[in-house]
């Protein structure tokens, strides 16, 4: 196990291929919790926890149950159902975080729990294990990914907040107000984050 | 919503314009800009979110009364993640070349919230035949909005229409860029609400 090679997959996913820059990834997210500081660093935080957390999870089920001859000798190729099975572990991994942070620490819960339902909606949740087991990524690549991502999209969330905060006293034309203008500003965005193509040759 | 009282046409419109997938609601906006660079990835994404749309509303009203509702969500995502799974082997069989350019996105169709947002707000609670009027409207919705932004993009970027070549000479080349996707949903999207605030007196999009 190399940390440069590591080191470099964070970095490849977060800047150079984030997710919500170059492949319009997690966008519905991105615009609906972007409008104020304070649940963008939320969002961005619970997010990247759980990133982390399933595409461990989806490495060791894809990799110890799904692949063929995994289980035992002669265990069945199961990697066609990879979607049904993914979102599944996602969606299970986050209804039961879910119900033990209500017990265990209401007041965490109160802070971030309603981030936590919106996550299965998100995109990226699910493309993360998907290019995991797509590129055939080792156990603490995979990790490397998850966080990568993560960290790429609490970056875009919180430059974009931080934009539209300014932006609630912008003078904006009225057909454009709220979305439309946000969808520009992330054009803008995206344009300078294709200065980062080429800073790594994967 | 609660119970529908409105008639099918109604629907069908409600769907296709009025609560319209990208441009109204504001939801599944991912694919809108990952694969509207060419008309064909938009009317091949688009084709498949119209399939698996009616069939999960179809099947959510037609198993609504079994379904407890706390355990309703990964039911409904289930649902959805069997119904992407056909449409993915099939398009990776039968329209092998769209496929390897949009295969990730139409896997992503599982974590489209349009799709579980129907089947939450209207197949849970519908009969079975308006259910799957429903599904198909905002499909077909989605597919407009898909063709309208490609259309742009593709026409300005490449200076091609579904592949076929129109305008010589150079194009706007930041159009099939990352960029150029947010800046036409953007401008688009401004456009449309500029249409509504203008003629039919609305008050824009539900600005997320």
């Amino acid at each position: 196990m190399e940390f440069g090679k590591l080191f470099e997959l964070v970095i490849a996913a977060s800047l150079i291929n984030n997710f919500v820059f170059t492949r319009f990834l997690g966008l519905c997210i991105f615009f609906g919790v972007s409008r104020k500081m304070e649940t963008a660093v939320g969002m961005s935080i619970t997010f990247t926890a759980v990133m982390v957390v399933s595409a461990a999870l989806s490495w060791v089920v894809y990799n110890f149950v799904m692949v063929e001859n995994a289980m035992f000798q002669g265990s069945p190729d199961l990697t066609f159902l990879k979607i049904i099975i993914f979102i599944g572990i996602v969606a299970a991994f986050v209804q039961s975080a879910d119900t033990i942070m209500k017990k265990v620490s209401p007041t965490l819960y109160y802070k971030l729990g309603v981030y936590l339902a919106l996550i299965t909606t998100n995109c990226i949740i699910l493309a993360v294990p998907l290019i995991n087991a797509g590129e055939n990524y080792s156990f603490f690549e995979s990790i490397a990914f998850g966080l990568g991502s993560g960290l790429g999209f609490a970056l875009a969330l919180v430059i974009m907040a931080s934009i539209r905060e300014k932006l609630e006293i912008a003078d904006v034309p009225a057909p454009f107000k709220g979305l439309p203008i946000s969808f520009i500003i992330a054009g803008l965005i995206a344009l300078a984050f294709t200065g980062f193509s080429g800073l790594i040759t994967l | 919503m609660s119970v529908n009282q409105k008639s099918n046409w109604e629907l069908l419109k409600n769907g296709m314009f009025g609560e319209n997938t990208i441009f109204r609601m504001a939801i599944s906006l991912c694919p809108s800009i990952a694969v509207t660079n060419g008309m064909k990835n938009g009317v091949a994404l688009g084709v498949a979110v119209v399939f698996v749309q009616t069939m999960v509303n179809f099947t959510v009203s037609l198993i609504r009364t079994f379904i407890h509702p706390k355990i309703r969500i990964p039911i409904f995502m289930l649902i959805i993640a069997g119904y992407v799974t056909i449409i993915d082997m099939l398009m990776s069989t039968y329209a092998r070349p769209v496929y390897k350019e949009i295969g990730l996105y139409i896997q992503i169709i599982v974590a489209f919230a349009s799709i579980f947002a129907r089947a939450e707000v209207f197949a849970s609670k519908n009969k079975i035949i308006p259910s799957a009027i429903d599904g198909f409207g905002s499909g077909v919705g989605f597919l407009l909005a898909m063709i309208v932004i490609s259309f742009f993009r593709e026409l300005l970027g490449k200076g091609e229409l579904y592949g076929y070549s129109l305008i010589s000479g150079n194009p706007l080349l930041i159009m099939i860029l990352p960029a150029g996707g947010f800046l036409a949903v953007g401008l688009l999207m401004g456009f449309f609400n500029w249409i509504d605030m203008r003629f039919f007196g609305g008050k824009g999009a539900s600005g997320v």
